[in-house]
């Protein structure tokens, strides 16, 4: 490669928002339902049926809109947006075209240099889904399923700011944990409750035009999109390099094979003929409303970073990871709240909780105990009833099956054993067996009392206290 | 007939409606297009200048649904009329996007 060239990426993020009924009827949104179980003649685009906005849905774009520093469109509309395909039951699906609900909003992010650089957001509005196409392995046909047609849905547009896979993969982390602060969706790559598009072009370094840019479809993890990324700037550079011209076209991504390719084919010409929605009509925002909204958003992942320093004392490397996922934040609250222990209950978070999920392959959001137990588990061994290595040993418990700590103990007989008497026959035991450690420490070989505190510890079964065990091997080795 | 349709244009609107019109269909869709982009122009005969775009014919706005599930079985409804239904769903030829 000769030239310098420049990679100028814009995204589109679709998120499912959480709320229990679709878009226009009220129709359940829950997973898991029976083929075509959650429909009606609404979201199956029978003729003659009448669509009625969810409210909660304008509450979530708008709360999605405030957190992104958004201007909230005051009158603002639905549009038809045209195309066949069958999981689009009415020919057309509602979005917002002329009149979207947030615009020219934008969000920071930390760059791979360590600068900061605003993401700007061009563009936030309401959708439906679609339904949902499952391919039969046997036959020749595809059947359909509506049950997701009709959940809603808001497209997050970013302005084409983004100049590296890094910087897309940390707008789209901060974009998700604050959706998933502010309770609008769970914000699932792989499970398709958050779908980025990405929108790339390059061009050379310096030039003030864009190049010509494609739309990258089917990107289900941080990984894929980073990957496509690279690929597809390759692809454009060698286009380039070789004198022909980079086609306008939408790609689909396939991970497995590392490799793109165009979707659509002349007789899908795409021409959507947008017009205003007569069905629905418009939403007029109040200032009351924005300000009711504003008041109800939660503390978001920002400014929790800073009160965990201020208030709790926390390092900033602490704190990061605390805040970088919503249970994690939610688990530290909770506990530190019952058992007013911060920093203990942030390093169980941050040692032993992270060293589990590790070993399981499993991702914060299927942490199962409750902040209760840790709070209880912190307590006991604050007050010495268990010790460190015994703690760990029940914290597994806690963290597999939830268990009351308290309970688990007393059922196991886990208790430190602080019985002066009881620990000093186990030491002379331990001593009258180890004859060599005995003589290697008398010789001055100090570290060989580790060897008989362990040796002290394992007769225990780990249940001693062991700064006791210490104390009284110290005093009968100088004798 | 002020407006002309092209071969060109009722082939493309063709596609997008996904019809596959005869000739003689398609100088009937002509000269129909034609004539209602003609009714169209009038409008332009009038000074609209000053006057806001209206987004809907009824001064009515924000309609809402609290967000409440009625969470009855739909499915045996929405496939009544299905042409064809396999495994629980409507079947259609083979389709992946
Ligand atoms: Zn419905």
């Amino acid at each position: 490669m000769s030239k310098e060239y420049e990679t100028v990426i814009g995204l589109e993020v679709h998120v499912e928002l959480a709320t229990k009924t679709k878009i226009f009827c009220s129709c359940s949104t829950a997973f898991g339902g029976a083929i075509n179980a959650h429909t009606c003649p609404v979201c199956t685009g029978m003729p003659g049926s009448l669509p009625v906005l969810n409210k909660q849905v304008v509450e979530y774009a708008m709360a999605v809109g405030l957190a992104t520093n958004c201007e909230i469109t005051r009158y603002c509309k639905f549009d038809r947006k045209n195309y066949f395909y069958p999981d689009n039951p009415q020919n057309y699906q509602i979005s917002q075209l002329y009149l979207p609900i947030c615009r020219n909003g934008g969000i920071e992010i930390e760059t791979e240099k360590g600068g900061k650089k605003t993401v700007g957001i061009h563009e936030i509005h309401m959708e439906e889904d679609a339904g949902k196409l499952v391919h039969d392995e046997d036959g020749d046909v595809s059947v359909v399923d509506f049950n997701r047609s009709g959940v809603p849905l808001i497209e997050i547009v970013s302005e084409p700011d983004m100049r590296s896979p890094e910087e897309v993969i940390a707008y789209l982390d901060k974009l998700r944990l604050m959706i998933q602060y502010l309770g609008a969706s769970d914000c699932k790559l792989q499970e398709g409750s958050m779908r980025a598009d990405v929108n790339l072009s390059v061009r050379e370094a310096g030039a003030k035009e864009f190049g010509t840019r494609t739309e990258m479809k089917n990107l289900n993890s941080f990984r894929a999109i980073a990957r496509a990324i690279e690929n597809e700037t390759n692809r454009q550079i060698d286009l380039i390099e070789s004198g022909e011209k980079v086609i306008q076209e939408t790609r689909r991504w396939d991970d497995s094979k590392a490799y793109s390719y165009a979707m659509r084919s002349k007789e899908d010409a795409q021409d959507y003929r947008y017009f205003p929605d007569p069905d629905l009509v418009p939403v007029s925002i109040s200032d009351e409303w924005i300000e009711s909204v504003r008041a109800k958003q939660p503390e978001l992942p920002t400014e929790k970073l800073a009160r965990y320093q201020s208030e709790y004392g926390l390092p900033e490397y602490d704190a990061q990871i605390l805040t970088g996922t919503k249970k994690f934040a939610d688990i530290f609250e909770a506990a530190t709240e019952i058992c007013k222990k911060p920093k203990k209950v942030s390093n169980w978070l941050m040692v032993e909780t992270i060293r589990l999920l590790k070993e399981n392959a499993m991702d914060a959001e299927d942490i199962r105990f409750s902040p209760g137990n840790l709070a209880k588990l912190i307590d006991l061994t604050d007050n010495g009833t268990v010790n460190s290595t015994v703690a760990k040993e029940v914290f597994e418990a806690v963290f597999k099956e939830d268990i009351d700590p308290e309970k688990y103990v007393e059922e196991k007989g886990l208790k430190t054993v602080h019985d002066a008497g009881a620990l000093r026959e186990t030491v002379e035991t331990v001593m009258k067996n180890n004859p060599k450690s005995v003589e290697d420490y008398k010789n001055g070989k100090e570290k060989a009392i580790g060897f008989l505190v362990g040796q002290t510890m394992k007769a225990m079964k780990g249940k001693a206290n062991p700064e006791m065990v210490n104390e009284i091997l110290k005093k009968l080795l100088s004798k | 007939m002020a407006n002309r349709i092209s071969d060109d244009t009722i082939e493309y609107v063709g596609i997008l409606a996904k019809l596959e019109l005869t000739p003689q269909e398609k100088e009937r869709a002509k000269k129909d297009m034609g004539e209602m982009l003609d009714y169209i122009d009038k409008l332009n005969e009038l000074d609209v200048s000053g006057v806001e775009p209206m987004s809907h014919v009824f001064p009515v706005n924000n309609v809402f649904r609290e967000d409440i599930p009625t969470d009855n079985d739909g499915s045996k409804d929405a496939l009544f009329n299905a042409p064809s239904v396999k495994n629980g769903g409507f079947e259609v030829p083979k389709t992946i996007g």
